[in-house]
């Protein structure tokens, strides 16, 4: 039994995958310069070509569907169409926090940055970075790399800690500091929970090659960890 | 404790042709009112070994099996054992629907009477065609000969004519194959109404088929030497979506077979 138009609609699909990957990633990576240079049409930009990540999940999600339905997969073949349809979705998502950030920049108006942007393009360039391994992983069945992705969300976390007390610095210092700060502080949040949709891709690349889901790391640990009552 | 949860277990049951192994030590335990399933590629001795459970194969020269197989802890090959006992308990549903050339009331009174049943007919032919779900298609038309009736319509009465007998497993032989997609169903719903009272062993091709309506699935192969065996037998679930020998796997992604 042949099935090499099978394999090729595969291919065909974990490429698609990469494609729809990285307009997340310039749309996230864009949404952030765009803020620190308060480029307001580059923001807008961003929000209309949201729509077509969009559109992209939904006609990889129609592929998905009618490929399950035409060639009824078993075993790994269908674990990963049906692992592919969550992270179609987990990536649409991804978009939306890209384009959170750039209405975010667009609501800010005329108000400048309460402060310059260091930590918060370090947490964009990080969870980018995590997503295109993660991709990879994905994409080339290395359920191995896609394990060790998910830890380096600590350093994301961390980062998303550091941010916060910053900002809640500038608060106490001057509670004029509140709505800037704010802003901000929805900015570092979308980053945080980028970052966190990139552990589940992975979980769903050892899904795909094991058979058994298992759970690799709890997202929001390090930051809730860090929040406990007594600490205040 | 005695696991009483078994239709037929298999002790090293192998099947040979003369010298030639054609099935080579299978060692199976079937539960009970369950549907059990057989795959594996063609050639592999899927029905060699599903004839082998009513003694069929009997009727091949030169076919002789070793090992155990047990039905209640009773091997069916034992010397003291009447085969056509062994086929009454154990009936079987082959791949082509094969009524006699009779009409519909005797294809199932026939074999009863010849098994020495003794009670109404009339009612044993009602019961057995209600079970085989063809009860309403032909009340009206009992005389008429099985031939008038569709394939699909055919094989529920050869499976009907199976049940008339009592028998406490029914084997089926790719009783779809030959089937179009609706009759198919039907088939596959009445083993899921069947299994309530009989244990089902099916030889299957159609792995949706498999997949869709048994409860265990038994993946065969052949190895060097041309004999087939169980690579693998677990909850079909598994085979299907986590099957532990890459064979089985390479088989149900279709990469060979």
């Amino acid at each position: 039994m042949t099935r090499k138009a099978f394999d090729t609609e595969i291919q065909k699909i974990k490429d698609e995958v990469i494609l729809l990957g990285s307009m997340v990633e310039h749309a996230l990576l864009g949404s952030v310069e765009a803020l620190k240079k308060r480029d307001i049409k580059a923001s807008e930009a961003i929000i209309v070509e949201d729509k077509a990540i969009n559109r992209k999940r939904f006609d990889l999600e129609d592929q998905l569907v009618t490929l399950i339905a035409r060639q009824q997969p078993m075993a790994q073949d269908l674990r990963l169409l049906a692992s592919t349809l969550e992270i179609v979705s987990e990536l649409e998502r991804m978009g939306d926090y890209a384009k959170g950030i750039a209405n975010i920049n667009v609501r800010m108006g005329d108000e400048k940055l309460l402060k310059p942007l260091i930590d918060i393009p370090r947490m964009a360039n990080k969870g980018v970075d995590m997503l295109h391994r993660a991709l990879t992983a994905y994409a080339s069945n290395d359920a191995e790399t896609a394990a060790g992705i998910p830890v380096e969300d600590d350093e994301v976390d961390a980062l998303y800690n550091q941010i916060y007390r910053e900002l809640m610095v500038f608060i106490i210092e001057d509670p004029k500091n509140i709505e800037r700060a704010n802003w901000l502080l929805w900015v570092a949040h979308n980053l945080e929970r980028f970052a966190d949709r990139v552990t589940n891709i992975c979980e769903r690349t050892m899904y795909i090659a094991h058979g058994s889901f298992e759970e690799i790391k709890q997202s929001d640990d390090e930051f809730w960890k860090s929040r406990k009552p007594s600490d205040n | 404790m005695e696991n009483n949860n078994y239709a037929i277990e298999t002790n090293d049951l192998s099947i040979h042709y003369g010298r030639f192994t054609a099935v080579k030590s299978v060692n199976m335990k079937v539960e009970r009112q369950k549907i059990t399933a057989i795959i594996g590629p063609s050639g592999c001795g899927k029905s060699t070994l599903l004839r082998a459970f009513n003694r069929m194969n009997d009727f091949v020269p030169g076919c002789f099996v070793t090992g155990e197989l047990l039905l209640d802890k009773q091997n069916l090959y034992g010397k003291t054992i009447d085969p056509v006992e062994v086929r009454r308990k154990i009936g079987m549903v082959f791949q082509k629907p094969n009524p006699f050339p009779k009409s519909i009331y005797e294809n199932i009174a026939w074999g009863a009477r010849i098994n020495g049943f003794k009670g109404k007919m009339d009612d044993l032919v009602e019961q057995s065609l209600r079970a085989a779900a063809l009860w309403d298609e032909v009340k009206d038309k009992l005389q008429e000969s099985a031939y008038a009736l569709s394939g699909g319509q055919q094989q529920r009465l050869c499976i009907a004519r199976t049940i008339a007998i009592q028998p406490e497993i029914i084997l089926m032989d790719e009783p779809a194959s030959a089937l179009d997609p609706i009759s198919t169903l039907r088939i596959e719903e009445l083993m899921q109404e069947l299994k309530k009272n009989y244990t089902i062993i099916i030889v299957t091709h159609n792995m949706q088929q498999a997949a869709r309506a048994s409860d265990y699935t038994a993946m065969m192969m052949i190895d060097d030497k041309r004999a087939g065996s169980v690579i693998e037998f677990d909850d079909t679930k598994t085979i299907f979506m986590r099957p532990s020998d890459k064979r089985t796997e390479d088989y149900v992604t279709g990469r060979f077979g």
